[in-house]
């Protein structure tokens, strides 16, 4: 059991580590491959309150949002530096979800949802109207992601599709590893009793809306990251990254791929992404079919796509 | 040494007075049964104990100290453990998974992002130990929610227990079993009482159980500590006959 999730474990990184060879071949190219990883981080992110704490945020799109402006205000403004760019939108996405979170936490269920939305659509308008900073409906546009110089070695990031991508894996590694290290701790262990069973959780001494708090602040913090680096990937932030129907798309890649699974989103944002750029080059309406997709899987695979083959080899 | 004092406890929800001024004293080392005919008020009365929600007059003293205006989370971390009417568990995840969580909890490791060798493996003794107490260690990797009812039960008692409590609140462990079930139960909680020493107060509708592990019978009624006292005085008391045993027989 133990080694055959080390496999499963291994042959992922395998593949993310390959990307950008058998991308190719495939008919893909890298930076689509790049642009999975950064929403995949982004619906796993979602899916660690989602599917590990079992609080539906719909207004996470606004730490992502966040992320990205505050990654873009950096190399704008600030410093012209990749590694601050990122830290800063993460920052700027975690504080604020921290500060928000200590409201929200009080509500459960659908009450949660709509205080997530509602706040969200908050940070949208902001980013909508205050244009001197944000440039408005425009977006966010004169910066760009800058090269990183090691000394020694120099990693062209900004022409080189291939050394980018790497980039962003190297990242995306470490939320990641971040996220399944406390999912494997004691703390972790309470956001599944959460998940589970509030009252019991509750009864067993744990203060709920306190752990419901860091899961969400957490949260937070590895949406600001994703959102960075989607600024880096873009060279610009959209203002669109924050509005609510952009928090919808990434319940739709956690769900659709599974939130039970830790992988599960990434998949699920895998097959949005590589759909929505193979399909909107045939038609405007590819939304419809990517919904079409969502209502199959939740009819059929209610647990997403890899819960679906977690359970057929169980 | 009272391990809970409880003085003139009230709980109003509007007109209604589901517990009107009940005081009850629990000894270390003591089992009380509570007892009395549905919507008496025992199960408000457990909320009230365990801080479901506050009451409305009244104070509750816990080896000593007031905790009538503390959270549920507080009581728990102060020795108070419980167990509800329908089971309460982490259906999903393994009888291990669900007393590890316990244990974690009461060794003060809820907030940590990591625990080292010696700590992982301390946890492990006692979640072994705690399984072994209640005999479902040879059912530790079993998903908890796969259990029969009987089992079900143990494993939230276990939980329980896993919070090394000073005082347990059981909160009708025999509901919905049947005789070979109530059996086991009963013998659980007898061995916990007899031979472990705690503290308990148990709701139970089962006269059988009562009579078997009570040292003291409480009788509520229409939300009034009707009768206190052992359960062969309580057999003999006739208003409790009137209100409760009359009515069953």
């Amino acid at each position: 059991m133990q080694s055959r999730k080390l496999i499963v474990l291994a042959a992922i990184w395998a593949v993310l580590l390959l990307a950008p060879y058998w991308m190719v071949p495939l008919g893909g190219y890298t930076a689509l491959a790049t642009r999975v990883l950064v929403l995949g981080l982004a619906a796993m992110s979602l899916n660690f309150l989602l599917g590990f704490t079992g609080v539906l945020s719909f207004g996470h799109a606004a730490y992502f949002g966040l992320g990205a402006y505050g990654a873009g205000l950096t190399l704008k403004y600030l410093a012209l530096s990749t590694p601050l760019a990122i830290v800063a939108g993460m920052l700027l996405g975690g504080l604020c979800g921290a500060i928000l979170g200590t409201l929200i936490v009080r509500r459960r269920g659908v009450y949660f949802a709509m205080v997530t939305i509602a706040f969200g659509q908050v940070f949208y308008y902001i980013a909508f109207q205050w244009s001197s900073l944000t440039g408005g409906d425009d977006g966010l546009r004169g910066f760009a992601r800058q090269p990183l110089d090691f000394g020694l070695l120099k990693l062209d990031i900004l022409t080189d599709a291939n050394s980018f991508y790497y980039f962003v894996l190297f990242c995306f590694a470490l939320v990641v590893g971040a996220m399944g290290f406390i999912l494997r701790s004691p703390f972790g262990r309470t956001m599944i009793a959460i998940r589970e069973n509030e009252r019991r959780s509750r009864f067993l001494g744990i203060p709920v809306e306190r752990h419901i708090w860091i899961a969400f602040t957490l949260s937070c913090f590895f949406m600001g990251a994703a959102g960075a680096l989607y600024a880096l990937v873009n060279n610009f932030a959209d203002p669109r990254g924050l509005h609510y129907s952009q928090s919808g798309d990434f319940v739709m890649m956690a769900v659709m791929g599974g939130m039970r699974s830790f992988w599960g989103p990434l998949l699920g944002a895998a097959v949005f992404v590589v759909l929505q750029d193979y399909l909107s080059s045939v038609t405007v309406n590819w939304m419809s079919f990517v919904g079409l997709l969502f209502v199959l899987v939740v009819l059929f695979f209610p647990r997403g796509l890899l819960g679906f083959f977690q359970r057929s080899r169980a | 040494m009272n391990v809970l004092e409880i003085n003139n406890l009230t709980k109003r929800f509007g007109n209604l007075v589901a517990v009107r001024e009940v005081s009850l004293n629990v000894a270390k080392g003591e089992l009380c049964a509570i007892i009395g005919p549905n919507g008496a008020g025992k199960t408000t009365f457990f909320n009230l104990i365990s801080g479901f929600f506050p009451p409305t007059s009244g104070t509750i003293i816990f080896d000593g100290n007031d905790i009538t205006r503390l959270a549920t989370h507080e009581r728990v971390a102060r020795g108070m453990a419980r167990t509800f009417q329908i089971t309460e568990i982490f259906p999903e995840l393994t009888v291990f998974e669900n007393v590890r969580i316990a244990t974690e909890v009461a060794d003060g490791f809820r907030l940590r992002a990591w625990i080292g060798k010696t700590q992982t493996a301390k946890v492990h003794q006692q979640v072994e130990a705690t399984l072994k107490l209640v005999s479902l260690e040879t059912k530790a990797g079993r998903l908890v929610g796969e259990l029969a009812h009987g089992d079900q039960r143990a494993a939230e008692i276990a939980m329980a227990l896993a919070l090394k409590p000073h005082l347990l609140l059981l909160d009708e462990p025999t509901a919905g079993m049947g005789d070979q079930e109530t059996y086991q139960i009963t013998q659980l909680i007898r061995k916990l009482h007899r031979d472990s020493n705690y503290s308990i107060v148990l709701i139970e509708h089962d006269m059988r159980v009562v009579f078997h592990l009570a040292d003291r019978v409480c009788v509520l009624d229409q939300g009034r500590m009707l009768a206190q006292g052992t359960p062969q005085q309580i057999a003999a008391n006739e208003a409790v006959q009137a209100a409760y045993l009359g009515q069953a027989a």
